[in-house]
């Protein structure tokens, strides 16, 4: 019963942040999208496509984070077998799904008019697009098996080998000739960007991330009470 | 008047535009809503079950003088 | 040692040791994974004609001629060493610019030149505004072209 000690600590904490993180994303996301498309200017060469930046960028940013935030997980999970490190794993990987699916889309919706294409096989897509299928991979092991704990055993797995594809994505612009162009944010000579685009750009960054801390703090409470309930099931079958 | 509709053309982008930005408000109030349900979902349950393992526990601790073989709640 | 030692040791191994393999099979696999071949890379081995491939570069300044008739072009693309004849017959998209980075699909004709099937627009890493740009031109300090920061 020890693994339930944790639990009640772990939502008196969640439950005082919750509210911070849920105000300051709203905040951020709305200030955020007020100044991308009313305030900032449209690119001298992408004309208003610019505008799809602001939800394509930080959906990437945030879809490889997550990863690397359930990578970091799933080691705490093998290595000191902490209950609470498979639950945040398992509750970031829809998040992290969504946000892989929607740079992907937007990506395409804004390659086509750019480019002139929807969809080209180079390294920084292709990278991408193994993200995604490596996140549903991630979430099926996380629920198909009858014993959860061999779920999480074999989605920790899964989490770390595929951690190597994080560098992969970043990289891919710069180790291969790639229709993607290159860093405009990360980078060690600094931005690219404009200010007056950069700013907002961050901004919606922030509000995405406080985004993840409010949803996935809810799956945690929610996975959290889906365990006491299946212990409360059990207890009733055996003790009837 | 002229603004709001340049505002909606994005430039002649708007088929690229607003979809992605409509999208993305999409996947993720989705994802917040189904979060919720979920979990006031589980919370619902849990509160029900403890309030029926609480009366299980009354009903155990002083008997009512009740026939033999009703010992058991029923389950809702 | 204690268990947890052993498991942190045994998973930071395994991250190593399949990281490197990872490394090593990118490295030999290094060309392949390239989208598409530069013209210096097309004249130092070129392709079998009618085989399709990717080319890609800069649209050499000077160089874009639309036919008489509206419906083709041709222009070169240039990676500031080499440069290579390129036809098309379509759309070009919107960001198609002399100067500006281009990746063409299709293959290489008779007559060493490229007939493209289809013309794709790169774009560098640069965003800036329409009003910054034209400052920087009347200036004399802007440089098109990709790869190209602007400070």
């Amino acid at each position: 019963m020890h693994r339930f000690a944790n639990p009640a600590r772990f939502t008196r904490i969640a439950d005082r942040v919750l509210p911070f993180a849920a105000g300051g994303a709203v905040l951020a996301l709305a200030l955020g999208f007020y100044l991308a498309l009313f305030v900032s200017p449209a690119d001298y060469q992408q004309g208003e496509s610019v505008r799809i930046m602001y939800v394509h960028v930080p959906s990437a940013w945030m879809a490889m984070v997550i990863y690397v935030a359930i990578a970091l997980a799933s080691a705490v999970a093998l290595i000191w077998r902490h209950p609470l490190a498979d639950l945040a794993a398992k509750a970031s990987s829809p998040i992290g799904a969504g946000f892989a699916f929607l740079t992907l889309v937007t990506g395409s919706l804004w390659g086509r008019p750019m480019w002139g294409t929807w969809w080209e096989w180079d390294g920084r897509l292709t990278s991408m697009l193994i993200l995604f299928f490596l996140y549903l991979g991630h979430m099926a092991l996380m629920n198909a098996f009858e014993d959860s704990q061999r779920g999480y055993r074999a989605a920790s797995i899964l989490a770390l080998v595929g951690v190597v594809n994080i560098p992969i994505i970043k990289f891919s612009v710069d180790w291969w000739s790639t229709l993607h162009q290159p860093t405009s944010v990360m980078r060690l000579d600094g931005p690219t960007i404009h200010p007056s685009m950069l700013w907002p750009l961050l901004i919606v960054a922030l509000g995405f991330k406080l985004y993840y801390l409010t949803v996935v703090l809810l799956r945690i409470k929610s996975e959290l009470i889906a365990a006491r309930l299946r212990a409360l099931d059990l207890a009733m079958v055996k003790g009837s | 008047m002229e603004k709001v509709t340049a505002f909606f053309q994005m430039g002649g982008y708007a088929a690229f535009v607003w979809p992605s930005l409509g999208l993305t408000v999409a996947v993720m109030s989705g994802l917040l809503i189904a979060t919720l349900r979920q979990l006031r979902g589980r919370q619902r349950r849990l509160a029900e079950l403890e309030a029926a393992g609480a009366q299980r526990r009354r009903r155990a601790a002083s008997p009512p003088a009740a026939p033999p073989g009703e010992t058991r709640e029923a389950r809702p | 040692m204690t268990r947890k030692r052993r498991r942190f040791y045994i998973v930071v191994a395994a991250l190593l040791v399949f990281g490197s393999a990872t490394a090593l099979v990118l490295t030999a696999l290094d060309d392949s994974l390239d989208l598409f071949q530069s013209p210096s890379q097309i004249m130092a081995a070129p392709p079998p004609p009618e085989r399709g491939i990717r080319l890609g570069g800069l649209v050499e300044e000077g160089t874009v001629l639309r036919s008489s008739d509206g419906l083709s072009v041709t222009f070169r693309v240039t990676d500031g060493a080499q440069s290579v004849p390129v036809r098309y017959q379509g759309i070009l998209p919107d960001l198609f610019r002399e100067g500006q980075g281009v990746i063409t699909v299709g293959s290489m004709g008779q007559g060493g030149t490229f007939l493209a099937r289809e013309v794709l627009a790169k774009h560098d890493e640069n965003y800036l505004p329409r009003e910054v740009v034209d400052a920087l031109k009347e200036s004399g300090q802007w440089r098109e072209g990709e790869g190209e920061g602007v400070r």
